[in-house]
């Protein structure tokens, strides 16, 4: 799946102009990740891409097509083709993992499996499936509420993966995980992506774990792309300007200080996507 | 922006200030003239005829009737009452639950979806609200009336009156703890492609059933002390032997069935605890 902005305002309720003029395409297969201090639009951006929030101008074309003109049965199966990893998983607490996994295809399967899946888990060993992926496989049947938050953002990713979308937006889907985890979660959405030739657009706070498995680098402060380059042309001066306002350190996991990747271009080996 | 630190600045008025003092002001304002259209007046409670007229009517209550037969009786329509509040709120609940999924906005689809024909819900969300409103302000015991003459003394017109009655109030509250309850899970699914009906089933209610419990088992603990009132206009259970009883002046058998009435709501006490106490 494709997604293409242009010039792309969204204004919030109580006037907050959360982008202001963003333009950006990702192409079908793409892995972008969306850097940027606190503030800086980086969900609003997500949430626009996954056609949850309108934007107030500009446009914005999911696979050639605006969602926002579609009839509502094929907005429906549009939706059913992203999926979304919430910065604060949207999980009730009292739902079983099991459910909440399986809650990732109810786009796909309409009104009556869902309503069977809620008698009998319809697919437990695909829930299960995903779930080990992220190694949550022995809490199939347990709570939501006995799980701490990292679990938790676990779950989200799980059920995301549950859903075979054509596009993933993770929306820092790694924020309460410690660095050994977040790598390997992050990681997963990576596999995923790869195997099924899908597109990932994710944010991340920690810059060096943006750096470390994304090609493309978008940098967005007050609702504007400030760069959108490849990890090898990121410099530190950039990233520093970047998050100028926040802090006089680059957000990393666990406060290491940042050590860029080395100057080589790298473009024989790995293509830049653009 | 301007250069002048936080600290520097005047600390500001609480903004709550004024609409909670004059939300005060109201209340008080509004209960004075409450007062006095109720006629209270402590006074009358007093009254040394007054007084004795009541003295009499409780001498009456002893001895208490405690013979076998009657308490057979008793027993019997105690049973029914509580069968009466029992079926009375699962058909409240029945009626009332579906009311509320329909009035609730937190799965308004327009909130999501294309704004198109947007002002569709609202339309259709008006007329069953007011249907709402009707069925839990016109009393349960004026329900009780209507159907005693529709379908005859006896326990059935009292399950009617309690199902359209608790219904309204059932759907209300029940709407409002869907929208009271954490929205995000429901959205979430609605925006990956999910329907109404699953985004409510796998969002909302989850996180909605506890309260969903205590408040119905809460309500099944006031029909079964609303069903007496309405067996006083023949709506069948504990209350229609009490109203005989005291048509007869048989103060002893009305102490007995109060007695009898009290351990039933004790009961109920008990079991709504426990009920909440398990599902909770």
């Amino acid at each position: 799946m494709n997604v293409a902005i242009d010039d792309l305002q969204l204004v919030l309720p109580g006037d907050h102009r959360a982008l202001a003029g963003v333009t950006l395409a990702v192409a079908r297969g793409e892995r972008v990740v969306v850097i940027g201090p606190s503030g800086a639009g980086k969900t609003s951006l997500l949430r626009v891409l996954g056609a949850a929030l309108r934007p107030t101008s500009g446009s914005l074309a999911v696979d050639g097509a605006d969602p926002w003109s579609l009839p509502r049965g094929a907005l429906r199966r549009l939706r059913s083709s992203i999926g979304t990893v919430h910065q604060a998983p949207p999980l009730p607490p009292r739902q079983r993992l099991v459910t909440a996994v399986l809650a990732g295809r109810l786009g796909e399967w309409g009104l009556w499996k869902g309503l069977g899946s809620l008698a009998y888990p319809a697919d437990i060993a695909g829930a299960r499936g995903a779930l080990a992926r992220l190694d949550l496989a022995e809490r199939l049947f347990d709570r939501c509420d006995r799980l701490s938050g990292g679990q938790l953002q676990r779950v989200a990713v799980a059920r995301v993966l549950y859903q075979r979308p054509e596009l993933i937006l993770a929306d820092e889907p790694v924020s309460s995980l410690d660095p050994q985890l977040a790598d390997h979660t992050v990681g997963e959405l990576h596999r995923e992506a790869q195997a099924r030739g899908i597109t990932l657009v994710a944010s991340l706070h920690a810059v060096d774990l943006a750096l470390r498995w994304f090609p493309r680098i978008v940098g967005l402060r007050e609702g504007a792309v400030v760069f959108d380059a490849p990890p090898v042309r990121v410099s530190d001066q950039m990233l520093r300007e970047l998050y100028a306002a926040e802090s006089p350190v680059i957000p990393t996991q666990g406060n290491q200080p940042l050590e860029l990747p080395e100057r080589k271009p790298r473009a024989a080996a790995q293509p830049l996507c653009r | 922006m301007s250069a002048t630190p936080a600290a520097a600045l005047p600390a500001p008025r609480d903004p709550a200030l004024w609409p909670r003092l004059g939300l005060a002001i109201a209340l008080a304002v509004a209960l004075w003239p409450a007062l006095e259209i109720a006629e209270f007046d402590p006074a009358t409670l007093f009254d040394p005829k007054n007084v004795e007229t009541m003295g009499r009517f409780l001498g009456t209550f002893f001895p208490m009737a405690l013979g076998a037969d009657f308490l057979a009786l008793v027993g019997q329509s105690a049973l029914e009452t509580v069968a009466l509040a029992t079926a009375g709120i699962a058909l409240a609940i029945a009626i009332g639950f579906p009311l509320a999924m329909a009035v609730s906005e937190s799965l308004s689809v327009a909130r999501v979806g294309p704004a198109r024909r947007a002002w569709l819900g609202p339309v259709l969300r008006g007329p069953v609200r007011v249907l709402l409103i009707l069925m839990r302000s016109i009393p349960e015991i004026v329900w009780a009336l209507l159907f005693v003459r529709a379908v005859g003394l006896g326990p059935a017109a009292g399950v009617l009156a309690i199902a359209i009655n608790y219904a309204g109030m059932l759907g209300k509250v029940y709407f409002e703890i869907f929208e009271a309850g954490d929205t995000r899970p429901a959205r979430a699914i609605l925006e990956a492609g999910g329907g109404r009906v699953n985004a409510f089933l796998y969002g909302i209610l989850p996180v909605a059933v506890p309260e969903l419990v205590s408040y119905s088992v809460y309500r099944w603990e006031c029909a079964i002390r609303a069903s007496v009132v309405m067996g006083f206009v023949g709506a069948g259970g504990l209350g229609q032997q009490m109203e005989l009883s005291m048509r007869m002046l048989a103060g002893g058998e009305v102490s007995t069935m109060l007695v009898a009435f009290l351990l039933l709501v004790l009961l109920a006490d008990t079991v709504s605890a426990a009920l909440r106490r398990l599902l909770v």
